[in-house]
């Protein structure tokens, strides 16, 4: 059994965001750049799936679709117990596109999973998975928290309105992860660091294709007033409050 | 010149920061005020292979360079300076010597457990008279056929308690003075040996620091490390590359102590607007984010030269010197900008100041370094 791990190369949570280019891009100067983090969970948990399977799972890959500046992550990847890495050499342009720069670059690999994060950290677009299931044509099941194989029943929890639904499927099949799939994400070790080295990192040309969408321009969403405190005594200074300056009543 | 780190440089840093976050800030400040050794920490630390990183990896080691090990030293020196302690001590001077000057079954018997992180390592020098005066030895080792005997005292040894393989230096022929010195690789549960109480440090509180005694304790010959008579050069020549570690832990302190200080400028706020914002507040910070840099680029150009096979005494020293010096004041002035919250525990920075003390005293105090420098300078 193979599995396929997507992942995306994003900056770190806590990086100042700054456009450049008549706010036309994004600035990258400075950026720390990390494993998007639900795709370094969906990643965890296939590490644990393949300790567990006693050999059952013999492989897991992670794909990037990104320059070569996107190779430190994946470089992680590795390090973390990733056993190879593709690299499709493009810019990630949008969903579509990049959807369909996996889907191309994997259709022949032999997949039977495919784990994404849910959405990634940078534009959150919730579309990259779901898409390249499509593309595929593949079974797809989304918001998915849990993830267990015993004795070749793959068993899924996934998060629905007011539950959770378990459900059972079968190969091939792409998983959309959330929060829940793994608990923390590894620290590689040293010697995952060493052996990182040695592993295939391949680099694909992107296939044919174009983005569906073009970014116009960015903008960085208003500062959060600060927080007014009401001593709870005063009523009446506070609907004064609401009617006059948040002018919600 | 290139000031570039490598992919796998960046790696480890940024491991031994994600360690530190996760593993150790949590319980550090009750770990100091409790003086708790750090052992599930430990044992974390060797899982991720930081116990002996700079080990070939034909012994069980992490196989990294000392750059990356510096690097990673500063990261977990900024949360915690007694774990980064009881992995120097365990990297740069027990398995560094090991490696470099030990038989393949020493290696074989010793290093591996060491490098694996599985046993801890110490290094016993100092004794009661006998500190920066190194030659001064009166620790004997008898020398009895095929076996030594030990009897005397070593003080402030670091991982006392929890080590189980001891590098013991000790005087063999008097009259050589400190040619007759000789190092041996001593098991802690050998009969004979005992300990002193646990020191009650200043800082580097979870460290776990006694005197150990011996009497007539029985060391085979073959744990003797080199020819016989090598013993101060081996302590010399490990400490050597221990003051890296030590270097590179006090560079941690000026650091962490910097990156708090900033960020208690940008949130407290003092006559009308966030203290950063005032010249007697941004001033100290830029003088010591100076201080923290130039100790940075000192602890570097030493591991670089280090690794790249050439000599690197000199400059060593300097890191450490310098590196200690600044992390003292570095970590006093980032009390000052903390205020009253800076002298309570809660806010770390008085941790950081009790702790930079030590790096100016241990593996060498800083006048010892003047002498190292001073002495290698006079020579050229």
């Amino acid at each position: 059994m193979k599995i396929l791990v997507c992942i995306s190369n994003v900056p770190d949570t806590t990086t100042k965001i700054r456009f450049v280019d008549d706010n036309k891009a994004f600035d990258k100067t400075g950026v720390q750049w990390i494993i998007n983090p639900w795709d370094e969970l969906a990643l965890t948990r296939a590490l644990e799936l393949k300790e567990a399977s006693g050999g059952a799972i013999e492989n897991i890959s992670v794909i990037t679709v990104g320059t070569k500046d996107a190779e430190p992550v994946m470089r992680k990847a590795l390090a973390i117990g990733a056993d190879d890495a593709i690299r499709v050499d493009t810019e990630a342009k949008d969903a579509y596109y990049v959807a369909l720069q996996i889907a191309e670059a994997v259709k022949d690999g032999g997949f039977d999973m495919i784990l994404a994060g849910i959405d990634s950290s940078d534009y959150n677009g919730s579309s990259v998975g779901r898409m390249v299931a499509e593309f595929l044509e593949t079974a797809s099941v989304s918001s998915v928290s849990k993830i267990d194989i015993e004795g070749g029943n793959i068993s899924l929890k996934r998060e629905i309105d007011g539950g959770t639904e378990i459900l059972e499927t079968q190969l091939p099949f792409v998983a959309i992860v959330q929060k829940g799939i793994a608990l923390e994400p590894r620290i590689p070790n040293m010697r995952g660091i060493m052996m990182a080295r040695k592993k295939p990192l391949t680099v694909v040309a992107p296939a044919d294709g174009d983005a569906l969408t073009e970014f116009a321009a960015y903008e960085l969403p208003e500062a959060k007033a600060a927080c007014k405190m009401v001593d709870e005594e005063n009523v009446k200074e506070l609907v004064d409050l609401l009617h006059t300056e948040a002018k919600v009543i | 010149m290139n000031f570039e780190f490598t992919e796998e440089q960046l790696m480890i840093r940024d491991a031994a920061r994600d360690f530190a976050q996760r593993e150790l800030l949590g319980d550090v400040i009750e770990r100091d005020a409790t003086a708790t050794f750090p052992t599930k920490h430990v044992e974390k630390l060797a899982e991720l292979g930081f116990m002996g990183m700079m080990v070939d990896p034909k012994y069980d080691g992490g196989g990294m360079d000392t750059v990356s090990y510096i690097l990673a030293m500063e990261e977990i020196s900024k949360i915690d300076a007694s774990v980064s302690v009881i992995m120097s001590v365990n990297n740069s001077l027990v398995c560094y010597g090991l490696q470099k000057f030990g038989t393949e079954a020493q290696k074989e018997k010793y290093l591996k457990p060491l490098a694996r992180g599985e046993k801890i390592g110490a290094y016993l020098l100092s004794e009661p008279e006998a500190g920066s005066d190194a030659t001064m030895q009166r620790t004997t080792a008898e020398d009895k056929g095929d076996h030594y005997i030990l009897n005397g005292t070593k003080n402030w040894i670091t991982s006392a308690n929890s080590a189980s393989t001891y590098l013991v230096i000790a005087q063999t022929h008097p009259e050589k003075r400190h040619h007759g010195i000789n190092a041996f690789i001593v098991e802690k549960d050998s009969p004979g040996i005992s300990l002193g109480p646990h020191e009650d440090k200043m800082g580097m509180r979870s460290s776990d620091t006694h005197s150990v005694m011996f009497t007539d304790v029985k060391v085979p010959k073959e744990n003797r490390i080199g020819e016989d008579g090598f013993g101060f050069k081996f302590a010399m020549k490990a400490l050597e590359a221990g003051r890296l570690g030590i270097a590179a832990q006090a560079l941690g302190l000026a650091s962490g102590a910097l990156e708090r200080a900033i960020q208690y400028s940008k949130e407290r706020k003092a006559f009308g607007t966030e203290i950063g914002n005032h010249q007697a507040i941004g001033f100290k910070l830029a003088d010591m984010a100076v201080k923290v840099e130039n100790a940075r680029n000192l602890c570097l150009k030493a591991a670089w030269l280090k690794d790249n096979g050439k000599p690197f005494t000199i400059e060593g020293s300097m890191a450490k010197l310098y590196a200690a010096d600044i992390a003292m004041e570095v970590t006093t002035e980032a009390v000052q900008i903390h205020g009253g919250y800076g002298y309570v525990r809660e806010y770390h920075v008085e941790r950081l100041m009790r702790e930079a003390k030590l790096t100016q005293i241990y593996e060498g105090t800083s006048e010892i370094q003047k002498i190292v420098i001073s002495r290698g300078l006079l020579r050229e």
